[in-house]
């Protein structure tokens, strides 16, 4: 789907099949954190969102949050996984500063989900884990022998986390961003979490490794830590493979390894890791007990699940005729589509969709919808950014009808651009800007509009000398210059019918 | 008016309740005594009571003193739980059991001092200093729950909490001549008690006699603590002991926990008192508890495994003592260096690498495996007894050092205690006699939930066994 | 049993500074009680289950409504070393 780019992102790995997966933290909006009933925390002062259980006070124990288990298994369902009937949670016994006990309460053998698949991506596991808390380096000080010191703030220490874990079946950069981006949009829509990469509530690492194309075997893979964008994740991907290609071109072997990817210089450093011995000693927390997924979770869960983005493609395709590019343009960014069928909404009520206004349920021309979904991801994109089309002075009724008035040839597209300049700007509804700005399109037959053409002709000589050669392409200047003079509200069509009969041209 | 101190606990409550004794009054008793503590029971000790005495007296207890082992959580009180490494640590919160005691009318008279985090059978591992014996104070009171076993028998307190992972309520309360139940695992919250091995902990009290610990186990357990996940709702409430007969009572005495490696006064002790459960028409046959020779080994996995990982926490960030370093790795190991002391190292050490990579299976597997199979056995003989009997203790109290050389010696102290607490049943020790000068335990366990019958029987035991002998009181 | 090598690692993992002397005694106590514990090996356990929980509860689960959280003050009451409202520690990457 990376639709035929000019340069394919494996270009340079001189036949190496580079071969990706991505693990991938979430963390969830419950109202509290996993093992306790402190509130989430979104950038209060430090440590002020902690209780004895968040701070690993000595006597203090871990309860589940039932909705953290609920949207676990929202997300198992959306990722057609496999929900274990039986989970249980584990000890990961490490010392760090960040980590309050010792260990980080995590799931292991018993996942909450097994074997799913998104798009091409088949995942491996999902399971519920705890955040570490928040250590940042302050600097030297004089109270600790003047060495460098960090500090911690256990704010976001223990929220719920989500580990999504990928099979290795991504083989390019562009398709590991595009396939993240896929999964933000499907978390977004569950509604389960922020999924924000700069803010960290999204979070991906990414195992790489290379092959000889056509090989079975899998290469040594290193593993590249927190890229916190999606720009970042397939530059920082982009690099690792190409190190790797350098490295396997001089006979030299890839060793297993964890990276950091610094995106101002481009380069990759080996990390140091959290335990030089990586003995995590994994046994079952015994101050949990098992959860026993039932009918009813799993019912609860399914009854919450929204349309997808996968599922939205289709019905896009099927339902209204949009291209694929064009489908999951507006899927898979959410609001885009809610704003696409508010709007088709829109011309179905109004009867404009050229399928009468009785007839019930009103089908949408294809051709109308998809001028719709081209204005809205084109025009209105280009003009709003990533802002939400919704908070927007553009009401998707408003575009719907300006759809219509260029689709009935009320006007012409030029001047639904500029009618559209002044919906955003100041909003206002398309008709009355149209008849206040005097864009309506000039009919056919207009005395006037002849004139304009004729004196057109008289300016470009050259031009209508060219035309009567044959040569269709010089019809451009004369069609530009009677533009000009009509701010646009002549119909291209009907200028170059008049072009060709003033010149006495068969039209 | 009579001394108060020789009162039980019960019947201390009853007479508040009556309006003849002040509640205030019989804290100032005790706390004095506390105060003037000559056996180093006590790490800490109220100065005064607290100002809702009054109200607490209207509660069941009776606004009756309690004494508290030192890892139950008391807000701002030091809860160091026998460790330097928590030394002058006071919590923000109070545990699930101490506040429930409070509400039900019992005032914190002390916290009682401890073998390190719970790890030990005499109280010398004590960061402290170690407990003496009321009996002998050349000897050990038992541990870990040893500080508060010394304060009953002493009559420094007239009850007091204790913990039990492998038999640290039982063990002390037989070496210290008074009764020591550890409840079903799961029937009274483990939240506010720090952790020693997490599936095993569980709180219970020690008490002069079956009674008083009726009383205060009542409101110990009910509705489950929403704040431990492993909390279990008791089914039925705990009702003060009647019993004066046994008739009907299928009493199992397990060969593997009534024979080899126990003191012949400990021996004859409990064959006297076999007879006697027998004149109260009991019926005492032999039983199996074919994995019983097992269970030390698989508890000296098992715990040992979970403190690694409980004590984790302890680490200079947060809380508790820090030793300054230029690096974090420095900071971490002499903080815990001089934190723990030797025992607490030796068994993070020992847990550490039962769990580590490679030998998980062979120790922590294995040990979880053997746990079942001693959870099956118990179950087998609850089919045919309705409870098992075997001496709490294979000797009387010891003296001061006599084990602290040899690690292993000193983890035998737990051999008869240690099943029940790997099958999670409540267990009992009654005093039963006295060898050589010194107290014997009796200990009585049944299926989860039977504490209403393990202490009516013991109740009937208790006073056909008349069990009068009572330390010197300083 | 257990040889010095593998209790500098244990010790590692545990984040244990032990003196020479105490490395050379834990080598030999521990070694002493693995002896002893290595006799759960004697057994034929490949059919037996684990046991993790001798209590028979499952979702303990807890609803998702906040509480109020601890004051800061209180929260960094027994911290050893405070700087800028935080935990201070020496940097990890030092
Ligand atoms: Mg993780
Ligand atoms: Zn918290």
């Amino acid at each position: 789907m990376s639709d035929g780019a000019a340069t394919s992102p494996n270009d340079g790995l001189d036949g190496f099949e580079p071969v990706i997966g991505l693990e991938i933290h979430v963390q969830l909006s419950t109202a509290t954190k996993m093992f306790c009933s402190c509130p989430l925390s979104f950038g209060e002062p430090p440590n002020t969102y902690t209780c004895p259980v968040c701070l690993g006070l000595p006597g203090s124990l871990p309860v589940v949050n039932a909705r953290a288990i609920h949207f676990g298994l929202m997300i198992g369902l959306a990722l057609e996984c496999e929900l274990a009937p039986r989970s249980s949670f584990h000890r990961k016994n490490y010392f760090y500063p960040d980590l309050p006990k010792g260990y980080q309460i995590s799931q292991y053998d018993e996942p909450l989900c097994r074997g799913g698949r998104l798009g091409e991506v088949r995942i491996h596991r999902a399971h519920l884990e705890e955040d570490a808390a928040k250590l940042v380096h302050v600097g030297t000080s004089g109270r600790i022998h003047g060495s460098d010191v960090s500090v911690v703030d256990f704010n976001r220490g223990g929220t719920p986390l989500v580990e999504i874990v990928t099979e290795p079946d991504l083989h390019d950069p562009v398709r590991a961003r595009e396939w993240l981006e896929l999964l933000r949009t499907t978390l977004r829509q569950l509604g389960v979490s922020d999924v924000n990469m700069e803010e960290g509530s999204l979070r991906c690492d990414a195992n790489v490794s290379i092959r000889l194309g056509g090989s079975v075997a899998l290469g040594t893979k290193t593993e590249l830590k927190n890229m916190n964008s999606f720009r970042f994740l397939e530059r920082g991907i982009r690099a690792e493979l190409a190190r790797q290609a350098e490295l396997l071109r001089a006979g030299e072997p890839v060793v297993q390894e964890t990276l950091h990817f610094d995106p101002q210089t481009g380069k990759l450093s080996a990390l140091r890791s959290k335990e030089e011995a990586h003995d995590y000693r994994y046994f079952p927390e015994p101050d949990l007990v098992p959860i026993q997924i039932d009918e009813d979770m799993v019912a609860a869960a399914r009854a919450q699940l929204p349309e997808l983005p996968a599922a939205r493609v289709e019905r896009y395709e099927s339902e209204f005729g949009l291209t694929a590019a064009s489908a999951r343009h507006l899927a898979f960014r959410v609001e885009l589509g809610a704003y696409f069928e508010a709007a088709l909404a829109e011309l179905a009520r109004a009867g404009d969709g050229h399928g009468g206004v009785d007839a019930a349920p009103v089908q949408i021309d294809p051709a109308v919808a998809q001028q719709l979904a081209n204005w809205i991801s084109g025009e209105l994109v280009r003009r709003l950014g990533e802002e939400d089309p919704a908070d927007s002075r553009v009401a998707p009724a408003q575009l719907a009808r300006l759809v219509a008035l260029i689709s009935q040839r009320a006007i012409t597209a030029g001047a639904g651009r500029q009618v559209l300049d002044r919906m955003v700007q100041q909003g206002g509804d398309p008709e009355g800007i149209v008849e206040t700005e005097g864009l309506g399109a000039i009919a056919s037959g207009d005395e006037a509009l002849a004139g304009v053409v004729a004196a057109a002709i008289e300016a470009h000589q050259g031009a209508a000398e060219k035309i009567k050669a044959g040569n269709a392409k010089a019809m451009g200047p004369i069609i530009g210059y009677v533009m000009r003079e009509t701010k646009g509200r002549a119909d291209g069509a009907e200028v170059s019918r008049l072009v060709r009969a003033q010149l006495g041209l068969e039209n | 008016m009579s001394d108060p101190i020789a009162l039980s606990a019960a019947e201390a409550a009853s007479r508040v309740h009556a309006g003849a004794l002040d509640p205030a009054e019989l804290f100032d008793a005790y706390q004095s005594r506390a105060a003037a503590d000559e056996l180093n029971a006590f790490t800490w000790v109220a100065e005064e009571p607290p100002t809702a005495t009054a109200a607490m007296a209207e509660g069941p207890l009776g606004g009756v003193p309690l004494a508290v082992k030192d890892l139950f959580c008391t807000r701002g009180v030091p809860s160091q739980a026998g460790s330097r490494i928590l030394q002058g640590y006071e919590p923000p919160y109070t545990a699930t059991a101490v506040e429930r005691l409070e509400q039900a009318g019992a005032p914190l008279l002390g916290k009682t001092n401890q073998d390190e985090f719970a790890m030990g059978s005499s109280n010398e591992n004590s960061g402290y200093g170690p407990v003496l014996n009321p009996w002998d104070r050349g000897r050990v009171p038992g541990g870990s729950s040893g500080g508060s076993a010394a304060a009953v028998a002493a009559g420094l307190a007239p009850w007091a909490l204790g913990t039990d992972t492998g038999g640290s309520i039982r063990q002390p309360a037989s070496l210290c001549g008074i009764v020591g139940l550890k409840p079903t695992y799961g029937a009274v919250s483990r939240y506010g008690m720090i952790a020693f091995a997490s599936s095993l902990d569980q709180a219970g009290p020690l008490t002069r006699n079956v009674t008083d610990a009726a009383l205060i186990l009542g409101q110990m357990v009910g509705p489950r603590d929403r704040c431990d996940s492993t909390s279990l709702e008791f089914p039925e409430s705990i009702e003060l002991p009647t019993a004066t007969r046994l008739d009907g009572a299928a009493i199992g005495v397990p060969e593997e926990l009534s024979g080899e490696g126990i003191e012949d006064g400990v021996l004859r002790a409990f064959e006297e008192t076999l007879h006697i459960a027998e004149r109260l028409g009991a019926t005492v046959k032999r039983c199996r508890l074919p994995h019983a020779p097992h269970a030390l080994s698989a508890y000296y996995v098992l715990a040992p495994a979970e403190a690694s990982s409980n004590l984790a926490r302890y680490d200079g960030v947060r809380y508790g003592l820090r030793e300054e370093a230029e690096t974090l790795l420095e900071m971490y190991t002499r903080t815990r260096r001089d934190g723990f002391g030797a025992e607490v190292k030796r068994r993070i050490m020992l847990g550490t690498y039962a769990l580590s990579s490679g030998y998980y299976e062979a120790y922590y597997g294995r040990a979880q495996r053997v746990r079942t199979k001693i959870v099956e056995d118990f179950r087998a003989a609850f089919e045919d007894f309705d409870l098992v009997a075997c001496p709490t203790s294979p000797t009387v109290a010891f003296e001061l050092g006599a084990r602290t050389g040899d690690p292993l010696a000193m983890y035998m102290s737990d051999v008869l205690t240690v099943p029940m607490s790997l099958a999670g049943v409540p267990a009992l020790s009654l005093p039963n006699g006295m060898s050589d000068g010194l107290p014997t335990g009796f200990q009585l366990a049944g299926p989860p939930f039977s504490e209403n019958r393990l202490l009516d029987v013991a109740f009937a035991l208790e006073q056909a066994i008349d069990f009068d002998a009572v330390p010197a009181r300083a | 049993m257990i040889d010095r090598e593998q209790v500098l690692h244990v010790a590692q993992l545990a984040r244990l500074e032990l003196s020479e002397d105490e490395l050379e005694r834990m080598a030999h106590e521990l070694s002493g009680v693995l002896d002893h514990i290595e006799r759960i090996g004697e057994l034929d356990l490949d059919e037996v289950a684990p046991t993790s929980h001798v209590v028979e509860v499952e979702n303990a689960l807890r609803e998702d409504k906040p509480r109020p959280p601890l004051p800061r003050e209180v929260a960094l009451a027994a911290a050893p070393l405070v700087l800028q409202d935080g935990f201070a520690v020496p940097s990890p990457q030092a």
